[in-house]
């Protein structure tokens, strides 16, 4: 039942800039109080890096959390949240 | 030829008049929509305008003409529509608009006989408390009765200089007789014209309050485009612009808005006497209906009856102090006007003792001759 | 892992936003954050002054929107933003004017002064969010209502066929019009940045779910399954007749893209024209 994990590279053989290939990798910060939990985010994330959650916030809604394991820092979170409550970032990191 | 106010001696129309009146106290913006009696301002304003480099636009009807000077204003033109009753009734909503954005703006209705489409080509003074209450809510407004088409000139620019000082839409309350009549206008050269620009933020945007007034009860009016980020919204709102809907911020704003008007009456009301000062009858009139109310007058001191006229220039803010200390001295008044009693209503309202308030009346249609005047007084 | 709560980061949108005045008020669920985000996207990638945008909106929910944006910003009376508009954008012509407003406000009470301003191709941008009913009012029919649909003064359907927003704009004279639903956020913010960059009347309408008003009673469900709909029913279809860009909540689909792009002198390019000719003639 493994079923191949998303974003993970397989290289048939080993490029030669391999080691200063860098991976785009996403960061996203949820302002907490914001969210309405809506889904929006967790749904169209194409990476699906948000889940629900069971915190409240101040307005009794959950908003969700991140894992970055698959993030591309895509930013589609952020431009479908109708609250203003996610900032996505892009950093680059090594390929390991 | 770029453009220049006619000065000079003129045999005109009152409605151009106006118009001219318009451009020479800087009015450079004009939308609005054809209708009878009204129709000749615009054509005229979209003949002088563009020599102005101002601009004419014809709107799809009177609720955008309203909503469109608005806009103008808000962009720092000074802007005017003209209408007659039917498109004033439209225009009453955006009439509050500009009452609770506080932008200045003038408003003409040349009045013709109404309810409804009523008598088009026809006289009729019918919309005085329209421009009072007409639109829903309390509100001050400033409204000019001019009777002459020197006065369609004059107080055109009377109005500009009440709308920017105070901050506030101005109606001319004009109506078909004067607005249709040609007589002689004397247009002065355009140094000798004064006139009143709205007061400028003079602060920095980001101290700017976009309702908070300094010193008097007018606050300084940032227009679009210089950095201010002003926010108007025609929701209650408090001195930074923001809705706020409390009774609290209703009550501090909208006693703000009447005070404005109401503290400054002595500064904007204006009336003209004949003969008061011995008068035993007293003739309040305003409009084409206060020439006939002269004429009476003439004759009547010719028949040696002490006839007076109190001639409204402003109808709104009403002169009810005058009107009460004129009543102290004369034994009767008579009011004399082409609607069913709606100035007469107001003198009641001013007046403190029984004194007979006879009405002379017409609904519309037909001026009222001085005789007829003549004939109530001496009946009554 | 997990989720990082970083205290103070800025949104970088924030400096569009009267943050004294967030949040907003809309519903989750909600489409209108999305619109007026796509919007600011627009305005920071073009490197917009916000001295030179102002905006302009009406009654109702996206009436709103004028509220939250620091820029100069007008909510004016029911239906009326684009003839306010249109007397701004002739007293500022170097500043981007947008109206930006609901289906009820610039289509129904406002229809007569929107097409107008289209057959004019006065210089506005005019955003039309179209969530199918009156949302403030607690969600009544109005002339986007797809016929049948439920509303509180539908309770047996409605009896009317809405308009085809696209269709009636280019027939107006609009000369760009595109429709997008509000998960189609990057292509919106791309249609926006189009208009705020030509002259001339741009139209764009907005698709966005209303759960409260327009979702539960016609059992769609939530904000997020309309998004869902949309997400299975659009189709693209850039350059079609806008007659043929079909909206359907009956099995149909919802076709979005850019369907009108022409050249055609702007209003304020022949006033430009015609007052320099008279004042020289």
């Amino acid at each position: 039942m493994d079923e191949p994990k998303k974003n993970s590279e397989t290289f048939w053989r080993t490029p030669l800039d391999y080691k200063e290939i860098k991976k785009r990798k996403g960061e996203v910060t949820i302002i907490e109080d914001l969210c309405k939990g809506c889904g929006f985010c967790i749904e169209f994330c194409p990476t699906e890096s948000l889940e629900r959650s069971d915190k409240l916030n101040s307005k009794g809604y959950h908003p969700p959390v991140f894992n970055p394991e698959n993030c591309t820092g895509c930013g589609f979170c952020e431009r479908v949240c109708p609250e203003f409550a996610i900032i996505a970032e892009k950093i680059e990191v090594e390929v390991k | 030829m770029a453009g220049k106010i006619l000065t000079g001696i003129h045999y005109m129309l009152g409605d151009h008049a106006c118009a001219e009146g318009a451009i020479a106290a800087g009015c450079r913006f004009f939308a609005g929509y054809p209708i009878t009696p009204a129709t000749e301002v615009a054509e005229w304003m979209s003949r002088r305008l563009p020599k102005f480099g101002g601009v004419y636009i014809q709107m799809e009807d009177e609720l955008a003409s309203m909503a469109a000077i608005i806009g103008a204003s808000c962009g720092g033109m000074k802007s005017m529509t003209s209408t007659s009753g039917p498109g004033m009734s439209l225009m009453m909503e955006n009439l509050g608009l500009a009452v609770m954005l506080e932008v200045p703006c003038v408003v003409v209705n040349v009045q013709r006989g109404a309810p409804s489409t009523g008598l088009p080509t026809l006289v009729g003074q019918g919309d005085v408390m329209q421009a009072k209450w007409g639109s829903h809510g309390d509100y001050e407004i400033i409204a000019y009765a001019p009777a002459s088409c020197q006065e369609m000139f004059d107080l055109t620019i009377e109005a500009f200089n009440m709308a920017e000082k105070y901050r506030t839409p101005v109606v001319i309350l004009s109506d078909e007789a004067v607005g249709h009549l040609r007589e002689k206008v004397v247009i002065p050269e355009e140094k000798a014209i004064s006139l009143i620009e709205r007061k400028k933020p003079d602060v920095p945007p980001e101290e700017y309050l976009a309702y908070k007034p300094n010193g008097d009860l007018v606050p300084p009016m940032a227009i679009a485009g210089e950095g201010y980020f002003v926010h108007m919204t025609g929701l209650t709102h408090d001195e930074r612009g923001y809705p706020v809907i409390t009774g609290e911020a209703h009550e501090k704003l909208v006693r703000r808005l009447l005070d404005k008007i109401q503290k400054n009456k002595h500064d904007i009301i204006k009336y003209e006497e004949i003969e008061t000062d011995d008068a035993d009858i007293l003739i309040v009139s305003y409009g084409i209906t206060a020439r006939s109310s002269l004429k009476a007058v003439q004759i009547l001191r010719k028949e040696g009856i002490k006839a007076g006229l109190l001639r409204l220039i402003t109808v709104w803010p009403f002169p009810y102090e005058k009107i009460e200390e004129l009543s102290r001295k004369v034994s009767k008044i008579v009011v004399a006007e082409i609607n069913s009693g709606q100035v007469r209503g107001e003198v009641l309202k001013a007046i403190k003792s029984d004194l007979p308030v006879i009405g002379v009346h017409k609904l519309g249609g037909d001026l009222i001759t001085p005789y007829e005047i003549i004939k109530k007084i001496k009946e009554e | 892992m997990g989720t990082k709560t970083r205290e103070k980061i800025e949104h970088p949108l924030s400096k569009w936003i009267r943050e004294e005045r967030w949040p907003h008020i809309w519903c989750s669920g909600c489409g209108l954050g999305i619109a007026m985000s796509s919007f600011l996207y627009a305005l920071e990638e073009l490197k917009i002054d916000p001295k030179d945008i102002a905006i302009i909106s009406g009654i109702g929910c996206t009436g709103r929107i004028a509220g939250y944006i620091r820029v100069d910003s007008y909510h004016t009376t029911h239906g009326r933003p684009i003839p306010f508009a249109i007397g701004l954008k002739i007293a500022k012509p170097e500043m981007k004017i947008v109206v930006f407003s609901g289906d009820g406000d610039i289509i129904a009470i406002g229809g007569n002064h929107f097409i107008h301003a289209a057959r004019r191709n006065m210089d506005l941008i005019v955003i039309c969010v179209n969530n199918f009913n009156y949302g403030m009012t607690g969600g009544q029919f109005g002339p986007t209502t797809p016929y049948k649909a439920k509303t509180t003064t539908t309770p047996y359907g409605n009896f009317e066929f809405p308009f085809n927003l696209p269709y009636l704009a280019a027939s107006a004279g609009a000369t760009f019009v595109a429709r997008w639903t509000v998960l189609h956020a990057y292509n919106l913010r791309q249609s926006i940045k189009k208009a705020l960059q030509r002259d001339g009347f741009s139209f764009i309408e907005v698709i966005s779910p209303c759960p409260t008003g327009f979702g539960r009673p016609n059992k769609i469900g939530e904000g997020l399954d309309e998004m869902k709909y949309y997400k299975e029913k659009s189709v693209v279809k850039n350059g079609i007749d806008p007659k043929d860009a079909e909206l359907s909540f009956h099995g149909g689909n919802i076709i979005v893209g850019e369907f009108v792009e022409i050249e055609k002198p702007s209003y304020m390019q022949i006033l430009k024209e015609s007052i320099s000719q008279i004042k020289e003639g």
